[in-house]
């Protein structure tokens, strides 16, 4: 068992550490407030590469492993939500289904530009009348010769208004039982005609994010753009959540970091009864507790990865530390405001921040209830994973840095 | 056409550093590239990206002064080299200039050597303009933008900011510069340069690979000590209003002699 | 008897502060004091120099030292001190002072002191104080090589004499070095700072920070400024948000700065922004957060908001003043 980090990985997160503190960290209270994505930020991270760091280097990418993704998102989260939230559903919902699902000219065609951040990537499943019951969707797609007509509404949709390519889960056939069966998944871009979308404002947290709906009305989506076969659609969304929910507990770990770090900073400044708040040892024990949170949810993360880099399937490990991150997320972030006091209630401090953005997390990419739902049949034996026609590639260093070949 | 950046690990400007017991300087935290020195990696850099030169990142001391190296590196040198052998042990800055010029004189076509404006942990620049003298080349120091530079012809043009604004100067190459924030913004390591950082060598060049006695110091440093703690604690200033804050803190401050 | 050499530097005919305390200091080493006087129609400079404390005066005017230039400047500050071996050799801690001190006492292979906030001479060696680490440790430091000592010295840690108008002295004459055609550099242009008051020189500094909340929230430290006579000052974030010039800023990339008298308006306090302030004599902070780390290092505080506070200020020393 080794728990070392390497240099490059740790160099790796050390850069986006750098990049968020700096570009980030100083003006996202305002953008918040504002409601509205700094215009500077995805273009920056596509810039820094940090949109394709996992992805192999043959397909645009960086070339880094799962467990520097993880680092990554830890970084991103530290600051604010909304930059995770873009890398899980760029990076983990949608670029490493391609990388799991995708043919060699899907590959190249979506999956490039992607991870070089030229196009960038959303994902849609949830629906404005289904979400934990995904077999329940309304979305549909017809096939007529050599296109698809999709037709529905995906809603929560992260990047809404930004992606040029969202990853749709429509149901081609909707007679099908169990309904699962009947599910395909296709690349819907937005320059295709009948697509509109839009934001969507007002929410508790990450507001400082774009979150939306995106409409399809008798949308022609090429044969060519169906990720996997048909019927597939189910195994592909459950697969890409295996990845999305990796990005959002890892970035979980960044927010129950955030927490601390700004207690600490915060327990060491202020003063009551004539000593730092930190020397009360009822602010200890808040401290105490967030540290464990935290070194709890980060070994649970690494685990996670650790798996996907061995290539040994980890919707369980994944799972639990989706569920276990975030519901500690939330715990931090009210014990980082209660120890901030008043303060801590008003946005002078990011703490109050953290704790709207901490809610989201514990409803999207599978609720916690969903989570508990699923250790405990996994517990009882009730549930299994079984074999997939495509794995998610373990990382292979020869593979990943593998210059593209030129034509 | 070859630029050198020299460059050195610092504590983190977070850092707790104080002295200890037995008078030595201490921190807890990591070793960072000299602030200073984000800007100048990063004008090499700048300068390999539009004219296709050469870069290489130098240091001069012990192995913990490859953390700078390596960021260089990260960033986009194409090569570092590190000089140490142990009679630069507590080097001051004549050593440290005899070091580095011996080093620049060894990689033979250089044409700028760029350091940041300072040291950021001893809190000196003469080494900057000493290398300058050692190797016999002009020096522009405090460079804020780089307007012209011609590596075939052999001529540069910078801004460089003095106490009273700005001057033009241009001069001649080689030379050595000094450069201050805002001549770029620091670019950060990219992904495949921490790859290669990580997997390159760095070799270490001592006196004897660099046929030259460092020589003796002109200075030594005789002690450290923390700095006496700020006397007195704050005193806050209260009123009614703005207006009355003012009137108070006006005349503590009149009282106090400080106006 | 010491003799103690004194690079004066000069701008607009006028002998700059810094060089004014070097004299001052030149003056607690005891022994005799020669003024360095480098440029072109430098007259005025010269006699200001035996006002501020110098008893003798080597000249060197000439054209090709008409502005300073590294090359000319440092080949001539050696040659000097070759030929006339004096003991120690002072400079103000400057932008110049900096290059031509470096050069020289590379050119001799002997001992600089860079940077001194305290001086003094031991046993016929100099030791001086120089704080480390940003300020966070202070050094004392030593010349170990034999001959001629060389210290620079940072602005406003010594104290200048009072210009004494009957003095005067000795003044020699001497020869540049190099001729224009050995020199490789030109100074081609030159803009003044729009500030009036130089930081470095800056008796008292009215500082933004972030609590300003844009450009145009420097009017109030400005109106300030104007009425103490004081250098504008900023934070890292202010600069980095392109609030205000470079030239600005105080701080670990910035300038290190000791005034007598610093206002901090809408600064936290940042360890960056401490490294070039921490040494002021009086510290005022205004800050609309009682908890911001300035007011642990500051003589007061305000807490409140500086666009209330900062033209509140500026009336009542207004009339105190009687402006």
């Amino acid at each position: 068992m080794d728990f070392s980090l390497t240099p490059e990985q740790i160099a790796a997160q050390k850069m986006v550490h750098d990049f968020v503190m700096k570009e980030v960290y100083p003006t996202i209270g305002e953008w918040d407030r504002k409601q509205q994505m700094n215009p500077d930020i995805l273009p920056r991270m596509a810039e820094l590469g940090i949109l394709g760091i996992n992805i192999p280097v043959k397909y645009g990418g960086q070339g880094f492993d799962y467990i520097t993704l993880g680092l990554v998102c830890e970084e991103l989260e530290r600051v604010d939500t909304t930059l995770r939230v873009i890398m899980s559903v760029h990076a983990g919902l949608n670029s490493l289904s391609l990388l799991q699902w995708g043919t060699e000219e899907q590959k190249q065609r979506f999956l490039v530009p992607q991870a070089q951040g030229e196009k960038y990537a959303g994902f849609g499943l949830t629906e404005p009348g289904v979400g934990s019951d995904v077999a329940n969707m309304r979305a549909t797609a017809k096939k007529q010769g050599d296109v698809y007509i999709l037709n529905g509404e995906k809603m929560w949709i992260s990047l809404a208004t930004k992606a040029h390519h969202f990853l749709v889960i429509a149901k081609t056939d909707p007679e099908a039982r169990p309904a699962s069966k009947g599910m395909t998944a296709f690349i819907v871009t937005s320059d295709m005609k009948g697509v509109t979308t839009g934001d969507i404002h007002g929410k508790l947290g990450v507001r400082a994010g774009s979150t939306g709906w995106v409409n399809m009305e008798n949308v022609e989506v090429p044969v060519s753009h169906r990720l996997g076969e048909e019927g597939e659609g189910f195994y592909i969304a459950m697969g890409a959540l295996d990845n999305g929910r990796y990005t959002v507990g890892a970035g979980a770990v960044g927010l129950i970091r955030a927490c601390l770090e700004e207690s600490i900073k915060y327990s060491k400044e202020r003063q009551t009864f004539g000593v730092p708040i930190a020397d009360h040892q009822l602010i200890k024990q808040k401290i105490a507790y967030m540290q464990q949170w935290y070194d709890a949810a980060k070994l649970l993360v690494l685990k996670a990865g650790w798996m996907k880099n061995q290539g040994i399937r980890n919707t369980r490990e994944t799972s639990m530390a989706k569920w276990y991150a975030t519901d500690m997320s939330v715990k931090a972030a009210l014990e980082a405001v209660q120890l901030h006091g008043a303060y801590g209630f008003s946005d002078e401090y990011p703490v109050e921040r953290y704790l709207r953005n901490s809610k989201g997390a514990v409803i999207y990419e599978g609720t916690s209830e969903i989570h508990q739902l699923m250790q405990a049949d996994f517990a009882l034996g009730y549930r299994e994973n079984k074999p997939l026609r495509c794995e998610l590639p373990a990382y292979d260093p020869d593979t990943w840095l593998e210059e593209p070949q030129t034509a | 056409m070859h630029v050198v950046v020299v460059t050195k690990s610092t504590p983190d400007t977070a850092a707790k550093v104080t002295v200890d017991g037995s008078g030595n300087v201490t921190w807890k935290e990591a070793m960072v590239i000299n602030p200073w020195d984000e800007y100048s990696v990063t004008e090499a850099v700048l300068l390999k990206e539009a004219h296709n030169i050469k870069t290489t990142v130098l240091t001069v001391g012990e192995e913990a002064h490859n953390e700078a190296v390596k960021q260089g590196l990260a960033i986009g040198c194409d090569q570092g080299i590190r000089v140490w052998d142990s009679t630069l042990a507590n080097a001051d800055s004549l050593q440290y200039s005899r070091a580095v010029a011996a080093a620049v004189q060894k990689l033979g076509d250089v044409d700028l050597v760029i350091f940041g404006k300072e040291q950021a942990d001893t809190g000196t620049d003469q080494h900057v303009y000493q290398v300058g003298r050692k190797l016999g080349w002009n020096v522009i120091g405090s460079v804020f933008k780089i307007q012209e530079i011609d590596f075939a012809g052999k001529t540069i043009k910078v801004v460089r900011l003095v106490e009273q604004g700005k001057q033009v100067v241009a001069g001649k190459l080689p030379a050595v510069i000094s450069v201050v924030k805002d001549i770029n913004e620091p670019k950060y390591p990219s992904f495949m340069g921490i790859r290669k950082a990580s997997k390159a060598e760095i070799p270490v060049w001592d006196g004897a690979a660099l046929g030259v006695d460092f020589g003796l110091p002109g200075v030594k440093v005789s002690a450290y000590q923390n700095p006496p703690e700020r006397a007195g604690k704050v005193q806050m200033i209260d009123g009614d209003s703005a207006d009355e804050k003012a009137r108070k803190l006006v005349e503590k401050l009149f009282e106090d002699k400080v106006l | 008897m010491t003799s103690v050499f004194v690079w004066l530097e000069h701008f607009d005919g006028v002998l700059v502060q810094p060089s004014r305390e070097a004299l001052g200091a030149a003056g607690t080493l005891g022994g005799k004091i020669t003024g360095l006087v480098f440029g072109k129609n430098v007259d005025a400079v010269v006699k200001a120099a035996f006002h501020a404390g110098a008893d003798e005066i080597i000249k060197v005017d000439d054209e090709t030292l008409e502005t300073f230039r590294f090359e000319p400047y440092v080949a001539l500050l050696t040659k000097i001190v070759k030929d006339n071996t004096p003991d120690i050799v002072l400079a103000g801690h400057t932008t110049r002072g900096r290059e031509i001190m470096g050069g020289a006492a590379a050119d001799l292979d002997k001992g600089l002191l860079a940077d001194c906030t305290e001086l003094s001479l031991e046993g016929g060696r100099l030791k001086a104080v120089h704080p480390v680490y940003s300020g966070k440790v202070l050094s004392t430091i030593e010349i170990v090589s034999d001959g001629t000592q060389f210290a620079t010295l940072r602005g406003r840690a010594f104290t200048p004499n009072e210009p004494d108008a009957s003095r005067s002295g000795n003044v020699i004459s001497a020869s540049p070095v190099l001729a224009e055609s050995d020199i490789a550099s030109k100074v081609e242009s030159f803009e003044a700072s729009v500030g009036k008051v130089s930081l470095s020189d800056a008796a008292i500094i009215v500082s933004g920070g972030r609590g300003v909340g844009g450009p145009e929230g420097f009017a109030p430290i400005r109106e300030l400024a104007e009425v103490l006579g004081a250098a504008v000052g900023a934070s890292r974030a202010t600069v980095d948000a392109g609030w205000i010039p470079y030239e600005h800023q105080v701080g670990q990339t910035g300038k290190v700065v000791s005034p007598d008298l610093y206002i901090a308006a809408g600064i936290s306090g940042a360890i960056q922004h401490q490294a070039g302030m921490r040494t002021s004599k009086t510290i005022v902070a205004i800050n609309k957060d009682a908890d911001a780390p300035i007011f642990g290092l500051a003589t007061y505080g305000i807490v409140g908001d500086l666009f209330e506070l900062l033209p509140a200020l500026t009336k009542v020393f207004k009339e105190k003043l009687g402006k």
